[in-house]
């Protein structure tokens, strides 16, 4: 009997039916389409795009040049190089993040003690030379210097989380 | 003006009938054209609807442009011919598939009186041309030189063959319950309103034949032969720039020409629906055949679309058990069918 149903189901192509009344519905479902450079999809404060390096409100950089960044980088995309600084405190000389090895996981972040590396929510930017995909210390606290407000209102609605 | 009159009637009449024939093909390929580049657009935002997206939008108001954007782009890249291939093949190939999609729309009826070539064996005609596109699909696939496109070659050839026959056999239905091989004739023989046409009769022949069809073009969920998921394009897989262009295009024509058929075969062409009926009949009356004609080949042609959007590709071997298995036996049984019943004169259709 139950063969003879079967049989019958699909000679009369039932399921392909029941699939194209499917199709035929979505047809006039709203649709999703973000009308991408126009309008933006929602970014989380928990976004990891282009990276940044903060400073204390007094101006002075965060990073003390303790490498946990550099060690837990799984794609070994940052470079460190520290010295002490002529008032003694232990500053870096050089900061590198190579844009093209790092894999945007956020290890970074989370091994940094005093969040001074971060990844911002920038996802629109690009390259045109060579070279230009080394993230420098200058340029990453540049872009830290600008985001600030944005960066500090992140790590705080994610402190729970931490 | 009467200069030209003049000049006309100067030329011989061979001339003079060269000339009129040019220019009715012209009209009859021109508006095809077009309207083979904008069914590409309609393709591509109606499967973009039915998956929840909008499809292309930014060329000219809401993308309307965008068929023009194609075909620009494809006329100026560049005809890469492969080493070691057949070049007077590997060229010839698109022309042939393209050409009997163009050609057979030269016995098609669009209207009562309006036909190119009213001939009477019209339904052979169509039938012939529309078996040589597979030609163009095989000789393409030998002449690139490449093991995918023959792979898709061969797998076209053995699918549009089989389903050639379950063709042949749902129209061979027709052409009995028509008593013609005349597309007029057989579009006149399904008078009286939406219930008089021959899908109803000959359901089993209509579902095999639009079936077919899918298959005929080599369109999802029978598109083994592009196949872009495992032979990467299949038989055109080496063409590029304008070569790869024609094959689009025909590909879309034989959608269009299949559409239009099944709509003369078997929903009576340019026959209004409500022909005959007590109130609806007398008011819709004025629309010109070619309307309906237009309306009924769109239906198909959307469900070409929808049947895309839907199904996934069949299995090789599925597709010849189908259609070996499955679709000759039913046309055959509902051939002897139709014929007992015209032999008969079963009503309602048949007396």
């Amino acid at each position: 009997m139950k063969v003879l149903t079967n049989y019958f189901k699909s000679l009369f192509l039932l399921e392909l039916f029941r699939g194209l009344s499917v199709t035929g519905r979505y047809l006039f479902r709203k649709k999703f389409t973000v009308m991408y450079p126009e309008e933006k999809a929602p970014v989380s404060p928990r976004f990891r795009g282009l990276h940044a390096l903060r400073r204390y409100p007094s101006g002075e950089e965060r990073c003390i040049a303790c490498k946990l960044c550099e060690a837990t980088c799984p794609a070994l995309a940052i470079t460190i190089e520290a010295e002490p600084r002529d008032d003694g405190s232990r500053r870096t000389t050089r900061y590198d993040i190579d844009l093209f090895k790092c894999i945007y996981c956020g290890y970074c972040q989370e091994a940094c003690p005093v969040d001074a590396i971060v990844e911002t929510r920038i996802y629109e930017y690009h390259f045109e030379n060579r070279g230009e995909n080394i993230m420098t210390k200058e340029k990453l606290l540049a872009v830290g210097d600008k985001h600030e407000a944005q960066l500090a209102a992140d790590i705080d609605a994610q402190a729970n989380y931490r | 003006m009467e200069f030209l009159i003049s000049l006309w009637e100067a030329l011989p009449s061979e001339l003079q009938y060269l000339i009129w024939t040019v220019i009715k093909i012209v009209v009859i390929v021109g508006p095809m054209m077009l309207a083979v580049a904008y069914f590409t657009y309609a393709e591509r935002k109606i499967i973009g609807y039915m998956q929840v997206r909008i499809g292309p939008n930014r060329v000219g108001p809401k993308g309307w442009l965008q068929p023009i954007a194609d075909a620009l782009k494809l006329m100026f890249k560049e005809i890469v011919i492969p080493a070691n291939a057949n070049k007077l093949l590997f060229l010839i190939a698109p022309a042939i598939t393209l050409g009997p999609a163009l050609a057979a729309w030269a016995v098609f009826p669009f209207d009562e009186e309006l036909v190119l070539a009213d001939i009477n064996a019209g339904l052979l005609y169509i039938l012939a041309l529309t078996s040589i596109g597979v030609y163009g699909v095989i000789i393409a696939g030998w002449a690139s030189n490449s093991k995918y496109a023959f792979l898709g070659a061969m797998r076209s050839a053995a699918q549009i063959v089989s389903y050639e026959i379950a063709m042949g056999f749902a129209l061979v239905g027709v052409l009995v319950a028509a008593g013609s091989l005349n597309l007029g004739e057989i579009i006149k023989a399904q008078q009286g309103g939406f219930f008089s046409w021959f899908w109803l009769p000959l359901l089993p022949l209509f579902g095999v034949y639009v079936i077919s069809g899918v298959a005929e073009t080599n369109r999802a969920p029978f598109d083994v032969a592009e196949g872009e998921s495992e032979i990467v394009a299949g038989f055109h897989v080496e063409y590029s720039g304008m070569t790869f262009a024609v094959f689009f295009l025909a590909e879309y024509a034989n959608i269009i020409l299949i559409s239009a058929l099944t709509a003369v075969m078997f929903m009576g062409g340019w026959l209004s629906p409500f022909q005959g009926w007590p109130v609806l009949g007398a008011l819709f009356d004025w629309v010109p055949g070619f309307v309906w004609l237009v309306i009924k080949t769109g239906f198909f042609m959307f469900l070409f679309l929808w049947l895309r959007a839907t199904f996934p590709r069949y299995r090789y071997d599925q597709i010849m058990r189908l259609g070996w298995k499955v679709f000759i036996p039913i046309t055959i049984v509902w051939i002897a069918v139709v014929g007992l019943a015209v032999v008969y004169q079963v009503p309602w259709w048949f007396d």
